[in-house]
This record gives C-alpha cells, structure tokens and sequence, in this order.
C-alpha cells in the first residue's frame, strides 16, 4: 500500500498548494462586501471541462496506483512466476506513441485554425488507438496460446487484468475522440473544436503514460526500484 | 426589508459569471424522468436510496425477530441470518447513506447554495443516476436468484466470500461484485459534477471561505469518495475475477469440502487492505456531509453565527487527509506487524482531535443562542449527542489492546451504529424536515415531526446502549444463535428481547415520518420562501419549490459569508448572503 500513500501525498501536496491560494485564513465574518474587495478566491478560469477531466485523471490515477499497489504486494509471494512479455507489445507502444502524437498535432494544428489537418490528425489518432487495442488482443492470444492462461499464474492474471483495465480506458477515450471527429466532421466551428481536441490530446497522454508505466512494471523493468523502496519503506 | 436596487449604489455590473447553456426539457419524460436537472435527480436518488434502504431495515427487524427470540421463527435459518446481516450493512453504509447524501443533499444543494443554475455536467450527472439505479436494481435481484444473496458480510473477505459453504456462493456474491462495481461508476460520474461545480460554477462574491459548510462538508467528501472509491473497485474486480475466472489474487491454497481447491498463493490480507483503504474514508464520507449539515442547522435554529467557522473548515479538510491513513485499525485482529498497529492507533487517536474541535464548536454556537426547539434543531441536537457518545466508544476501539477483546462482540456493533448508523440517519432525518419546505413548497407537520424525533432518539438510545453492556459481556455479534455459552447470563437473553422490542418500534415510528411526508406533500402548511429566516443562498431562491435555472434572470451576487445572524443592529436576524452592504446600512438608518 505504499505506492498509494506515495500517490496521495502527493495529490494532497497539489491540494495544499491550491487551498493555499484560496485564503482559507480569511476572516469571512469580518469581509461583508462586494465582489473584487477581497483579492483571489473566485473561480479557476480555466474551462470547467477541463477541471472535469483532471479530477478524473486523478481518479483513474488512483485506480492504477492502487492496482500497481495490489500488484506490488502479490508478487511478493513465492507462487509469482513472470512471463515472457511478447515482442508483439513494443509495437504496440509505438503505435499508442504514434496516436498520442498525432492528437497533439491535431490540437496545435487546432491553434492555428488549420481544419484539415485537425482532421487528419484525429483520424490518424483514432485509427491508431484501434490498431493499439488490436495489437493487445493479438498479444492476449498468442499469451493464450503458449499457454499462459489468466488463472495458470497470479503474474499471468495481473497481465491480463492491467492490460484490459488501460484497454477499457483507451476505449472510453475512442468514444470521446469518436464524438469530437464527429462533430468536427459536421462542419463545427474550429474554435469552438479546440477544447474538446485538447483535452482528447491530454487524455492520450495519460493513457500513454500510464502504458509506460505499466509496461516497466509488466517487463520487470522496475522491479529493482520497486525493491529499494519495499526495502526503504519496511 | 427595504427594496433597493443595488447595482445603482455598489457598482457592480450585473453577473459576469458566464451563463451556462441550459438544456431546456422538451417533454414530460425529460421533465421529470431523464431529467438533466440536479434537482430532479436529486429526488430520485433520495426516493431510490430511501426505498432500498427501507428493505434495509426490514432486514434488521428480521434480525432482531432472531436474535431477541431465538428458535421461535421459523423461517429464519442460520444462513438466511448471515444473509441478511449483509444485505442490510452494505444497503446502508453505501447504497443509502453514501447515495443520499452525496447525490440527495449534493444535487440539490450544492447548485443551490453556490448560486449556480445547475451542475457543470448535467447529462454526466443524468446517467449518474441511472447507473446507481441499475446497481440498486442488481443489488435488489440478488433476493431472487437461486441461493440468494451473499452472506459473507459487508465487509466480504476472501477466502470464505467465494467459497461453498458461504449462503449466495452462486451467483449472491458476483451479483454483489458487479452492483459495487456500477455503483461506483455511477458514483464517479456524480463525484466529478459536485467537485467541478463547487471549483467552477460559484456565483461572484461567493470565495471559499463564504459558503455554507454544507458545501464544505459535501465536497470535501466527494473528494475523498473519488479517491477511495477505486480501492473498493478494485477490490471488487479481483475478487470477481478470482471467483469467475479461477485466478489466485487474494485466494490461498485451502481444502474445500475435502478437495484441493484450484486456488493457491493469492493473499486474504491484501483484500483487507484495499476493503479498508476504502472502509475507513467511507465513515468519513458520510460523517462529512452530516457535519457540514449540523452547522447549518445549528447555526440557522440557533440564530447565532456559526463558532469559529475557519476552525470548522481546517477540520473538515483535516479530517478528510487523515482518514486516509487510518485504515488499518480495522484490522488488529488480522495478523498484522504488530508496530503497525501502533502506528495505526496513533493516527486514529489525532483524527479525534479536528473532531473534538467540530463538537466544541457546535456546543459554543449553541451557548447563549436562541435555540429555537423545531423539529430540524432537535434532530441536529440528538446528532451531537449521539456523535459524542460514538466517538468515546471509538476511543476505546482504536486502542489495540482494548480492541482485540472486544473485537467480534457487540460492543463493536454498538460502537458503529452510534457513530455511523444513528448519527447521520438524525442529521438525514433533521435536514429533510428542514429542507423539505424548500423542496415542495410545504411545511412538514410539526406534532408528527416531533413524536418521529423522540420516538426514534429515545428508541435508539434503548437500543443500542444495551448493546455495550452485552458487548463488555462478550455476547459476541455476528452469531445466528447464542446457545446455552456459561459466560452469558440470562439477564444478557432477556436485554436482547427488550431491545428486539424496542428496535421494531421504533422501526414502524418510522411509518408516521413517511406518512407526514406524503401528506404534508397535498396537506402541508404552505411554507414560502425562507420559513427560517435563513441566510443561505438556496432560501432567496424567486420561485419555491425553485425553478429550472434556480434563479430568475440573473444570478445572485453574494455579499458576505452565510452565517449572518443576530448582526447588533440589522433590522432583522439574519442577513441574506445576497443583500449588499449598503441596502444593510440604509435599512439601519431608517430604523434608528
């Protein structure tokens, strides 16, 4: 449980920082009066769609911590056999690499009112994103048909859980990124587009993100790290 | 109240808040049943919450039926018993409180007292809803399907959970997994709405440090239900996974009915871990919301301005940090390293400090106010009473060496339905009888409000004060049948059918609040717009019950903090958060 307790300091430390500028030891008894008397303390001006998705950014984010937490703690058990990672899943990063990027072309093309390629952005984005998914599934299969099955090994069960929880997430992304295409497909205005691009652009990122991360874990890559810090927090 | 038109005297331009686009209903069914309207969903997830928890009840009473007269209902068996026992903690603690008050009192409220037309993300916040629905729906189904529901308790440890042997093995214990699952992507869609409309949709004026602790209490829990909320799913997922699909996450190697189960490896105390990492916030959030509630209703009953109102924001926000590392005061009897427990008990121990402060704080705004003894002011009373009384017993739990005998007895149960059973279904009962004129435009009746309080307060008391003595006993909870145990004296027997007794009484008490409810709705006195003089935002509201937007043509502009009450001077005892300064100071001039 020590990667989630990490993650949450760290999310409060952010938490902190933000109330801190909020004036929490203002005397509100003592303030009657108008609006722009009291400097800070109105609303962020930032989108509110865009405050929506970093909540649930920190959502999802907690919901992977605490399966690399659960994870963490299982593979510690002598029954823990780690299995081969297939090569198949290298270009499958490189794909999902490919998709992040061109969503954030997509959105600085976005900036700069150039609706074709906004276009094409999206589009390379989705159709690489499914090609993602299908490289994944091709992994589960071939994982399957050398014989390891999701229940043959708690390491085997982790593969298949976390790849499928990202997957489900990347899934819910397409029908976000489906709805924008379409809505750019339809001739919206490109300014009223760029926010929805945005923030299809960020969700990518995290989505890659949390691939990397979770690709170092699956690999084994971060089993030296995760060592020193079982040996420094026990 | 004089009428001044106050942009002319402050300058301040009419509402710079940008306007959302509202979705407009078009139909009866968008109206009031795929409503995008927090105040409509608002009601149905009150009227849902309220009607599981119902059957909730009806669970307990059947339990109570066992335990205070064993051997004589026939139709109660013993794993019936263990069924029920499940049933009733998981609809309570999730399925009714978390629900009501987070999406009851957060949909309607927080729009309203932040000065919004609705939440951020209505449609988001529609299928909030409709997904809880479901889950309650799934929940519900468990009663039908072969085998019944899981009676592996609310708290569903792996091994026994999954394993035969355990009533709903079948399917009681994947219909459960999958319910909590829904529930907690419903809960995730209606989370965001209520934490995005507190950080984006207040109204000008309306900074941090001015809303009602209401609001305070709400999104502080929202917050903490967003981050412990995947600790439970992913609980749930593995859990499912390893009764679905044979995999080993939580699931050791043991021998089940003579055979060499499949499983082998997986850890039971991981499970307690993340159950926990959930369990401990979620008191929290449903303590939260009913704080934040109690001072308003204090305040407001009270005509007094709320003590030491930044105090009570740091605890609520300190409260919220702490219950995170607190979890594992669940589980002393678990087999844990023993330092942990230390340190465990330690943090339990701090967490009661903002708590004190919030008891303190309640009873210094009460000294010297003018109480007024209405039925939503009795409720708030009857909270802190019993909040107090939870707490000190919470003291002795936290404390490893007195927990660890009197873990698995009554004493716990009692402990748990003072502090999270009672305490908040009082300020869920104060506040209903407190916003109900808002909501429907019609007062509650009072003499039937006021036969509700006692019955219910007193009955409760009778109730489970007993308890801790049959506890201290060591009457052991969780058991079909006590048996002929030396260490149980008849008296201990004797006190169970009493409180049987009692807990079915004040259980059909319960029927006079529903019937005042429904009554009230066509009977009721007609109440106005502000029937307590409040100061809040949501009683200034143009049309009662309000109207879809909340406000008429402009959004209010807030002036000053939400506890302005018995302010030396004011021609009245309370001063709206929306009327300006100046207006305040002309109406005083006239008066003297």
């Amino acid at each position: 449980m020590s990667a989630i307790i990490l993650f949450l300091a760290v999310l409060a430390m952010i938490a902190g920082w933000w109330l801190s500028q909020q004036r929490l030891t203002a005397k509100p008894w003592l303030e009657e009066g108008a609006v722009g008397d009291f400097p800070g303390g109105d609303s962020m001006t930032w989108p509110a769609a865009k405050v929506g998705l970093g909540v649930f950014l920190a959502v999802a984010s907690t919901l992977f911590v605490l399966f690399i937490s659960a994870y963490s703690m299982r593979m510690s058990v002598v029954d823990w056999r780690p299995l081969p990672i297939p090569r198949l899943l290298w270009v499958n990063t490189g794909v999902l690499v490919l998709s992040s990027v061109a969503l954030q072309w997509a959105y600085v093309a976005a900036g700069r009112h150039d609706t074709e390629s906004v276009m094409i952005g999206l589009l390379v984005g989705g159709a690489s994103a499914v090609i993602f998914l299908a490289g994944q599934l091709l992994a589960w299969q071939r994982l399957g048909a050398a014989g390891y099955f999701v229940a043959s090994n708690p390491a085997n069960s982790f593969f298949y859980l976390l790849t499928a929880v990202h997957g489900l997430h990347l899934t819910g992304g397409l029908v976000a990124l489906g709805r924008t295409s379409a809505k750019m497909w339809r001739g919206a205005e490109i300014a009223e587009m760029r926010l929805s691009v945005e923030l299809c652009a960020i969700y990518w990122h995290f989505l890659l993100l949390v691939w990397l991360v979770l690709l170092g874990l699956l690999t084994g890559w971060t089993d030296d790290f995760v060592d020193i810090c079982r040996q420094l927090l026990s | 109240m004089v009428d001044i038109p106050y942009e002319g005297i402050t300058g301040i331009p009419p509402a710079e808040v940008p306007e959302v686009e509202l979705y407009h209903p078009r139909s009866w069914w968008t109206r009031y049943v795929f409503s995008q309207d927090a105040k409509v969903i608002a009601i149905q997830y009150s009227l849902t919450a309220s009607a599981i928890g119902l059957v909730a009840l009806v669970l307990s009473w059947l339990m109570r039926l066992q335990l205070g007269f064993p051997g004589t209902f026939s139709f109660i068996d013993a794993n019936q018993y263990l069924q029920f026992i499940t049933m009733h903690g998981m609809i309570m603690v999730i399925y009714l409180l978390t629900a009501l008050f987070l999406g009851g009192f957060g949909n309607y409220l927080i729009p309203l007292m932040v000065g919004a037309r609705d939440m951020v993300f209505p449609y988001v916040n529609m299928l909030s809803y409709w997904v809880y629905l479901l889950a309650v729906l799934v929940l519900a189904s468990t009663f039908f399907v072969p085998g019944g529901p899981t009676g592996a308790g609310w708290t569903l440890y792996p091994p026994q959970a999954i394993l035969s042997g355990t009533p709903g093995q079948d399917w009681g214990i994947i219909l459960m997994m999958s319910s909590l699952i829904l529930f907690i992507i419903g809960f995730t869609m209606g989370g965001l709405n209520y934490v995005v409309t507190v950080l984006q949709a207040r109204t000008r004026g309306m900074t941090l440090m001015r809303l009602p602790l209401t609001v305070w209490g709400i999104f502080t829990a929202t917050v903490m239900a967003l981050l412990a909320f995947p600790a439970l799913f992913v609980a749930s997922v593995m859990l499912l996974l390893d009764r679905l699909l044979g995999t080993s996450f939580f699931m050791p190697s043991l021998v089940e009915m003579g055979q060499l189960s499949k499983y082998g490896g997986g850890s039971p105390l991981l499970f307690q871990h993340l159950f926990w990492f959930f369990g401990h916030p979620e008191v929290y959030i449903v303590a939260l919301p009913a704080f934040g509630i109690v001072s308003d209703l204090i305040s407001t009953h009270a005509r007094k301005n709320i003590f030491g109102y930044r105090m009570m924001v740091w605890a609520i926000v300190g409260i919220g940090a702490l219950s995170f590392v607190v979890w594992a005061h669940h589980m002393y009897v678990s087999g844990m390293f023993p330092q942990f427990g230390y340190f465990f008990a330690t943090t339990t121990l701090i967490i009661a400090i903002p708590t004190a402060i919030k008891v303190y704080n309640w009873v210094l705004t009460l000294w010297r106010g003018d109480i007024h003894l209405r039925v939503p002011m009795l409720f708030a009373l009857g909270f802190i009473i019993t909040f107090v009384n939870g707490g000190l017993t919470g003291l002795f739990l936290g404390n490893v060496v007195v927990d660890v005998p009197l873990s698995d007895t009554m004493f716990v149960v009692a402990h748990f339905h003072m502090v999270m059973g009672v305490a908040p279904i009082m300020v869920v009962l104060g506040a209903i009888y407190h916003w109900y004129p808002k909501v429907t435009g019609r007062m509650l009746n009072d003499v039937l409000g006021k036969f509700h309080f006692w019955v219910t307060f007193l009955g409760a008391y009778l109730i489970f004060f007993p308890m801790h003595y049959l506890g201290l006993l060591g009457v052991p909870r969780r058991y079909f049948e006590l048996g002929d145990a030396a260490f149980i004296p008849p008296s201990a027997h004797s006190l169970n059918a009493f409180i049987s007794v009692v807990a079915l009484t004040v259980g059909f008490s319960q029927m006079v609040f529903l019937f005042n409810l429904a009554w009230s709705l066509f009977k009721g006195e007609a109440s106005g717009g502000n029937p307590w003089r409040a100061t809040t935002l949501e009683w200034q509201t143009p049309e009662t019950p309000p109207g879809h937007g909340n406000w008429g043509k402009e959004l209010p502009i807030v002036y000053r903090w939400a506890y302005d009450y018995s302010v030396p001077g004011a021609a009245e005892d309370f001063i709206p958060q929306n009327q300006p300064p100046r207006a305040t100071q002309l109406v005083q001039g006239a008066a003297s």
